[in-house]
């Protein structure tokens, strides 16, 4: 059920935009209009989540340390995984966007005999790795649509991307990398037990929109082709703000536009998010300095406490006869 | 005290495939031996807490105010406003369940509501159905669901099986940090009168008189004269602390625990034979007699109060800087709240160990010193004559408190001191030790008696571990420096892994302590007889401590 629903939600996606381009011929409708809406909905929606995060107070400071602190000059500390100054913070965040270093750490606890037992357990992030970096590189790759002439930087990753050489046209390493990524992140809500009981339906739909994607775009490469020149035009009209409907590009091109179309739509206001939201993480984003500068509690108050004077009120008796000393005898 | 399930029982009764239904789906069960009893109105009361009644968790009715929704909704928003971490946490959860089995209570229990993200979700559906769009409109489709009475004791349930000990955190690819969302829960339940009495006693005890177990001055002097006189029976050495005396260079505050049970109490004797043969110029203070701070697992606000004590004290008496005792939350809240609730701490100067000349840099805002980075650094100059072999008896490993471990990282200088007192030491497994540390299960006041089930089943990962060397190499002591631990990892010990006894860093410092003018050492500081007995002339050309490298800083004082 939580897998199915989704699934029914991206097949009817790519089936009403299959009606509205090929049976009632909406092309400014899908080729202008809606990817118009998308990186509107894209942009304001991740800064307004963004700008809403970061007006929101971090009254204390709250890093989660894994490593030894800085204390006495000869004890080594543990500059990344508990930084003490910027530099650190800088590069423990570039180390999780990046490589995803907690996500590395993950173990699989097991009960083996009498003892529990922490097994190497890397496949989530071998997963998460191939997944995001395919998927930055194939974004990166994408960018010759938006150029007039293509930017060197991106010809030399298609070639490398493309450099098994492997049929005509050739095999585009990120894509095998990032449709059995995403498969593997698919497969594994649906198998492992615990991921069973943890997913929800909001899991399932980003990981087909994904899916859509990548497969309508391999579809568009390596067997139904399409008119690149046209692609080219339309996606140049768009981004020049001229934009114009471009005839005879072929009907999964607009299943492919479509879907990215919903996937950032969808973006900011989903747990895609994530990828904004890291770099504010207050338990990762801070150094361990709490006792070497004061952070303040922008909203911090008055609170009422019990005072010495009334606690030597209560007992000061019994503080005589024991002999501890007293403000007023 | 709850009846303690058998150990096979137990174990046979954990299992990590997820249940059929659900989570949403199925209804919590608050079971006997798995919560605490509720806060009654008199402890409630005394601090002034809203709704305060006498309720019992296992009635149908609890007695609810009728806008109880209203309550809780308003306080999230609240909450949400106020702390960007929940507000974040509960954004971007991609429920990837690489936390799913880092927390000791789904490792001892196989609840999957104690997988940290499922305790997330707790919350994170509410978030989801009130203040979101999606949620509102696609409701249980969009991961949403309605605040009904199954959801409040859903959370009571859960936020009382979580203590706050980070672990999740070190996981997580984002850092989300579920003790976040187990405080702000806790808080939201506290505005409804849903604490339990184990941590709403100590609260309002250490309101009034000044520390959680409610000692009064007068006990606490006499329970440390008591110390003093086992003292004095296994040195010969009489030892003469003050309490609340101004003009005393350094206050010295540590969690009540050590001043009331053993093995607290061994550790506290550890302190006592420690300052004295240092002559350090320091005092107790009856007021501040309260390192630990169980305010903190009822609201912000009630740690605040329940802190400031700390440095009104320390300004009233007028000394330099503050040394903490051995203990865990005490020390995440010292470390990373309390310049922040009640500093700047302007009055103090930067802590300096007066016997070695250190200043403690690290400390330099907050102007507290953890003993232990104190004492490594004695060590570091030298300025301790220890006797290792007085440990000789002990296999030692040592337990990282989860909030010494993951709220600051102090790592390396227990481990220094350890090394440096006893000979035979060992570590156990890496996934269970500094950052990936595992809680003693019973932390953040859920220590109690009625819930030793639950509190057996979260120490089952540390004792394992324990187990582990306790099988290959004949560990028979669990050193380490939090007073919860002390009296919770014995309970765990005794249930576990019989034949491991639990001790303080400190009161195995005191063991290996050669004191100036001390008669010869017949037993440890709990009476057990010494290894191979000792004879004083040996002593010196025994191991004892030698410098290392270093100069030292100032002049000894001893
Ligand atoms: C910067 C640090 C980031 C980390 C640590 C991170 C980590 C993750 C993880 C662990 C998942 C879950 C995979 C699963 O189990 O389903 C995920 C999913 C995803 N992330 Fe990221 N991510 C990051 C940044 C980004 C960025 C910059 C994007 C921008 C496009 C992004 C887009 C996605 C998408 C589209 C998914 C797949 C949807 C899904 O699995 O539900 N992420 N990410
Ligand atoms: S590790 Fe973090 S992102 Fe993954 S399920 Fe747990 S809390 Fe969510
Ligand atoms: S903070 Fe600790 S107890 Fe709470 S959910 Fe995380 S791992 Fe479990």
């Amino acid at each position: 059920m939580k897998a199915l629903l989704p699934f029914l939600a991206v097949v009817f996606l790519v089936l009403l935009v299959i009606a509205g381009v090929k049976a009632a011929g909406l092309y400014f409708i899908f080729g202008v209009l809606v990817p118009y809406a998308a990186a509107a909905a894209f942009l304001l929606g991740f800064v307004y989540r963004v700008v809403k995060w970061g007006k929101t107070p971090v009254p204390f400071h709250i890093p989660t340390t894994c490593g030894q602190q800085k204390s006495l000059s000869w004890i080594k500390p543990n500059g990344i995984e508990n930084p003490s100054g910027t530099g650190g913070v800088v590069i423990r965040m570039l180390l999780e966007v990046l490589l995803f270093r907690s996500l590395f750490k993950n173990r699989k606890t097991k009960m083996k005999g009498e003892y529990l037992v922490y097994g190497w357990a890397p496949w989530l992030w071998l997963a998460g790795m191939a997944f995001h970096w395919s998927f930055l590189l194939i974004v990166i790759r994408h960018l010759r649509f938006f150029f007039q002439s293509v930017p060197a930087a991106v010809q030399s990753l298609e070639h490398l991307d493309s450099i098994l050489n492997w049929g005509v046209p050739a095999l585009y390493i990120t894509d095998v990398i990032f449709l059995v990524a995403v498969t593997y992140l698919f497969l594994r809500r649906v198998t492992l037990s615990q991921m069973k009981a943890i997913s929800l339906p909001a899991d399932f739909f980003p990981l087909f929109l994904l899916l859509g994607i990548g497969t309508s775009g391999v579809l568009m490469r390596y067997q139904t082709r399409v008119d690149v020149v046209g692609v080219k035009e339309l996606v140049m009209g768009l981004v020049s703000l001229h934009p114009s409907v471009v005839s005879g590009i072929g009907t999964i091109f607009y299943v492919h536009l479509f879907l990215i179309s919903a996937l950032f739509a969808y973006f900011p206001w989903s747990k895609l998010v994530h990828a904004g939201g890291v770099f504010l993480s207050p338990t990762r984003n801070l150094s361990n300095n709490s006792r070497v500068a004061r952070h303040v509690n922008p909203w911090s108050y008055p609170v009422k406490v019990h005072t010495y004077e009334e606690y030597e009120d209560d007992f000061r008796e019994k503080m005589k006869m024991a002999g501890v000393p007293v403000e007023r005898e | 005290m709850a009846k303690e399930p058998i150990k096979e029982e137990l174990l046979q009764s954990i299992s990590y495939k997820a249940p059929k239904t659900f989570w949403m789906d199925t209804p919590a069960q608050i079971k006997p031996g798995m919560f605490c009893w509720g806060a009654k109105a008199k402890s409630l009361n005394v601090v002034g807490m809203p709704n305060a009644r006498d309720w019992n968790p296992l009635d149908e009715d609890w007695k609810l105010p009728e806008n109880w929704q209203e309550i809780l909704i308003e306080g999230l928003r609240e909450r949400l406003d106020k702390y960007r971490s929940l507000r974040l946490f509960l954004d971007i959860c991609v429920r990837c369940g690489a936390c799913a089995d880092k927390c000791h209570f789904y490792i001892g229990t196989g609840d999957p509501k104690n997988m940290p993200v499922v305790r997330g979700e707790l919350m994170r559906s509410i978030y989801r159905k009130y203040f979101t769009t999606p949620g509102k409109v696609f409701g249980k489709l969009a991961g949403a669901r309605e605040l009904d009475l199954q959801v409040l004791k859903e959370w009571w349930t859960y936020f009382f099986q979580c203590t706050e000990c980070r672990r999740c955190s070190v996981f997580c690819p984002y850092g989300i940090d579920h003790a976040e969302i187990t405080i702000a829960g806790r808080e939201l339940l506290n505005l409804l009168g849903l604490n339990i009495e184990w941590i709403q006693g100590p609260v309002s005890n250490c309101y009034m008189k000044g520390n959680h177990l409610g000692l009064e001055p007068q006990t606490i002097v006499s329970n440390v004269e008591f110390m003093v006189d086992d003292i004095e029976t296994l040195t010969g050495i009489r030892i003469n602390p003050t309490f609340n005396r101004k003009g005393a260079e350094i206050l010295f505050v540590t969690p009540s625990g050590d001043l009331f049970a053993d093995p607290g109490t061994y550790t506290c004797m550890g302190y006592l034979m420690l300052f004295h043969e240092l002559g350090l110029d320091y005092t107790w203070s009856t007021y501040a007699s309260e390192g630990g701070n169980f305010g903190f697992f009822t609201s912000n606000e009630m740690a605040k109060r329940l802190n400031s004590k700390i440095y009104a004290e320390a300004k009233r008496l007028g000394v330099k800087w503050i040394l903490g005792g051995e203990c865990g939350h005490m020390w995440r809240l010292v470390h990373q709240y309390m310049d922040t609730w009640n500093g700047p701490a302007g009055f103090l100067e930067v802590p300096k160990s007066p016997i070695t000349g250190t200043v403690f840099d690290n400390a330099k805002s907050t102007k507290m010193t953890h003993i232990i980075e104190f004492t490594a650094d004695l060590i570091k100059h030298g300025k301790l004559k220890l006797d290792p072999s007085r440990n000789d008896h002990l296999k030692v490993t040592f337990h990282d408190s989860c909030n010494t471990a993951r709220g600051m990282g102090v790592f390396e200088e227990p481990r220094h001191v350890l090394k440096n007192i006893c000979r035979n030491f060992y570590e156990m497994p890496r996934e269970t030790i500094k950052e990936q540390t595992f809680c003693c299960g019973s932390g953040s006041g859920l220590n109690a008696g009625e819930d030793m089930e639950l509190r057996l089943r979260g120490g089952l990962a540390r004792a394992n571990a324990v187990k582990y060397v306790h099988d290959k190499h004949g560990v028979n002591m669990l050193a380490n420096i939090c007073a919860i631990d002390r009296a919770s990892l014995t309970t765990s010990m005794n249930y576990w892994v019989p034949g491991v006894t639990v001790a303080g860093v400190h009161e195995l410092v005191a063991n290996a302590l050669v004191m100036t003018g001390e008669k010869k050492r017949e037993t440890d500081l709990r009476g057990e007889p010494l290894p191979a007995p000792e004879d004083q002339t040996s002593v010196s050309a025994r191991a004892v401590a030698q410098p290392e490298g270093e100069k030292a800083g100032g002049e000894a004082n001893v």
